[in-house]
């Protein structure tokens, strides 16, 4: 059935909490709106007091999960965008992250934070954010991003029912990307990373709403004769850091894609680890096509910063110019 | 909410049912020197081994309380926070609570760790630095030490909603201070409180300082007690040095809270007669006429006093209460002097109930560091 990312995960959710009656979403108009996205659309109406919208305030809702879930539940939250999820920062970095640690693992947070994140929808400012490196950075949290209509499903299941605290960052401009699935579905395991197209020329990496990206610049490749093998990382932390190094020790190169600002960003890890792990691979160093490292543009101006199939053309380009 | 209806129309000392306004004067059952009056709202509900009970606590708290500072000055503990002249505040209020209730305690509750029964040594492994916590939350429902201010405050109340939801009648406390009112996440926790009719009592230990930085800095407000007006829910201040006024008020509040009528903000005016933290130099922001003034109003004291003029003090009370301090303070100086340190490869142990895929030879590379230092030893 033709289904888009949003109802996808949507379907997640609703089949998530059928499974587990301990399962609680809450966040900022996630009731009888269903989201500003319409991502959690129906679920009050079908589990009512289960599916409660909170006051507005991110820390609050962080924090009260954190409660929730040394009482016994199972909370699934919503940060409404990826910018206003800062409020949170310390109950992400302070307890949701260390609280098992700190308790000696007498404590679990199995709390989901679902984001909807990144740009390319014209959105007014702070509404576009790439913060994935924040949670990424953190000891105590794991970070997933799914880039299909099936990982939307089969992520957000598994999110759920990971006993660690887990942030599922949401590729916005992605939601309404259509795929032909049939729900329930099971994808690869959560943390590994997936070809999506076999390549012999160069490695692209992506994630989130790049990997779409990704996979265009691919097709576009065909065209100048270079065969780009494209990696959807699917999980920032951890990093499944095997599946990139086998493939550069075929393509010997490798280009990093994401919106995120470059410095520090995931490509900065990421290129460390290939060079580490398959320094005698490479015929090339570990390039990046990525946001620039200014504050994110005014919506008029997006499409010019955010990576491109042609940036990330010209990357291959330079790449294969070694 | 649905609010408690008035009782009389004569001056109160409880919270206005209709307002959640703070009575004019703090709760106080007890005078300075001891002396017990009858309060119309807060009728004494304790019996006589109750009252002594309450003394042995505050007695107890101040030993180890005391002994924990002595640990640091001789360099078993990287610093210690004191509680010294806030023993009422803290025996009192969780005293008013029942097993099953939590507690969620800043980094300064070793009074309500005595009274709920926590191993008091085993707190003290966060300021020697063997490890973060290290006794079970889930035992005598006291969740972990929590220093960055105020935050637990959120956890409190989301407990306190999942309780709520399953028609659970606990109750929980969060403990903090009056520098958190200041804070962003008391505020949220009690206005998620109020909104959900949440059963946990906020409890205020007003003790004048937030290190150096004195009351009149950190709010304008007539009284702490005076937020919770705005959150839809009563507040109540109460004398934080008179251990049957911070019982009494607490016992009102607990009760509320279980009979699902929602949330109270407690504020016990005490005073923090030590340092901030043993690192802390007191005499660079405050006057030694203050901290004299302040050590009159002490609350065990007071107490002693009001005991014996009950006929509750004896030669032989006082005896054994000593012993239980001193077997109590031996406890933990043996749980922690001298602890060793731990495994170093334990900081990979409990970050994650499931690590697949994380520290990437990490563990290995500080277990092979550890494998050659000891080599080279």
């Amino acid at each position: 059935m033709m289904t888009t990312l949003a109802q996808a995960i949507n379907t997640a959710l609703h089949d998530a909490m059928e499974a587990d009656d301990r399962m609680l979403v809450f966040g900022e108009d996630v009731a009888e709106l269903g989201g500003v996205f319409r991502v959690t659309d129906k679920l009050h109406e079908r589990f009512g007091e289960r599916v409660f919208n909170t006051p507005l305030a991110e820390s609050g809702i962080l924090g009260t999960a954190i409660g929730l879930a040394m009482y016994g539940y199972r909370p699934v939250v919503e940060m409404q965008f990826d910018g206003f999820s800062y409020p949170a920062l310390e109950q992400f970095i302070s307890h949701l992250a260390k609280m098992r640690n700190r308790s000696r693992g007498r404590i679990r947070l199995p709390v989901t934070v679902r984001i909807p994140y990144g740009g390319g929808i014209g959105a007014v400012e702070h509404h576009s954010e790439s913060p994935e490196t924040y949670w990424a950075h953190t000891a105590g949290l794991k970070v997933v991003s799914p880039a299909t209509v099936a990982d939307g499903y089969a992520m957000t299941r598994a999110a759920v029912e990971s006993d660690d605290p887990i942030v599922v960052l949401e590729p916005k401009r992605r939601y309404w990307m259509k795929d032909d699935v049939e729900l329930p579905l099971t994808t690869e395991p959560i943390h590994q990373a997936v070809v999506r197209r076999a390549g012999e020329d160069v490695t692209v990496v992506a994630y989130g709403p790049m990997v779409k990206t990704a996979m265009e610049a691919a097709d576009a490749a065909e065209e100048e004769g270079w065969s780009l093998e494209v990696i959807d990382l699917r999980s920032l932390s951890p990093i499944d850091t095997d599946t990139l190094v086998e493939s550069v020790e075929k393509t010997g190169r490798m280009i990093v894609v994401h919106e995120a600002a470059q410095t520090l960003g995931m490509g900065s890890e990421i290129a460390a680890r290939v060079q580490e792990r398959a320094f005698w691979h490479l015929e090339a160093p570990v390039l990046r096509a990525t946001g620039f490292d200014t504050p994110y543009p005014p919506a008029m101006l997006e499409e010019f910063w955010l990576p491109s199939v042609d940036r990330i053309l010209d990357r291959v380009e330079q790449s294969l110019s070694y | 909410m649905a609010p408690d209806e008035p009782t009389d129309d004569a001056p109160s000392s409880s919270p206005d049912p209709n307002t959640f306004l703070p009575p004019d004067e703090p709760v106080h059952l007890l005078d300075p020197d001891g002396t017990y009056h009858e309060h119309p709202d807060y009728p004494l509900d304790l019996d006589d081994d109750q009252l002594r009970e309450l003394y042995r606590l505050m007695a107890v708290t101040r030993k180890v309380d005391r002994e924990a500072i002595n640990l640091q000055r001789q360099g078993q503990l990287g610093v210690y926070a004191s509680l010294l002249g806030q023993e009422a505040a803290q025996v009192g209020g969780a005293y008013a609570l029942d097993d099953g209730d939590w507690v969620f305690p800043s980094y300064r509750e070793m009074g309500v760790a005595v009274t709920r029964g926590v191993d008091t040594g085993k707190l003290l492994h966060l300021f020697r630095g063997t490890w973060l916590s290290d006794h079970d939350p889930y035992e005598q429902q006291f969740a972990l030490y929590s220093i960055p201010i105020g935050t637990q405050a959120l956890h409190a109340t989301g407990f306190a909603m999942g309780a709520g939801f399953d028609d659970n009648p606990i109750v929980t406390f969060a403990y903090f201070g009056d520098g958190a009112t200041s804070e962003g996440d008391p505020h949220e926790a009690m206005n998620f409180a109020g909104v959900y009719d949440a059963p946990v009592v906020f409890f205020v230990q007003n003790n004048q300082w937030a290190i150096s930085v004195p009351l009149s800095a950190q709010t304008a407000a007539p009284t702490l007690a005076h937020k919770a007006v705005g959150y839809g829910f009563p507040g109540v201040v109460c004398d934080g040095n008179d251990v049957l006024a911070t019982y009494a008020v607490s016992r009102q509040a607990v009760a509320r809270a279980r009979a699902g009528h929602g949330p109270t903000l407690i504020e016990a005016l005490t005073y923090r007669m030590e340092a901030h933290t043993t690192s802390d130099d007191p005499t660079r922001y405050r006057t030694r006429e203050e901290e004299e003034e302040a050590a009159a109003t002490d609350p065990i004291v007071r107490y002693r006093n009001f005991l014996k003029a009950r006929d509750l003090w004896s030669e032989e009370f006082s005896d054994q209460v000593d012993e239980a301090a001193a077997a109590e303070a031996t406890r933990m100086r043996e749980e922690i002097y001298e602890a060793p340190h731990g495994d170093p490869l334990e900081v990979f142990e409990h970050v994650y109930v499931d690590p697949t895929g994380h520290f990437e030879g990490q563990r290995e590379l500080l277990a092979a560091e550890l494998a050659a230092g000891e080599e080279s030893a």
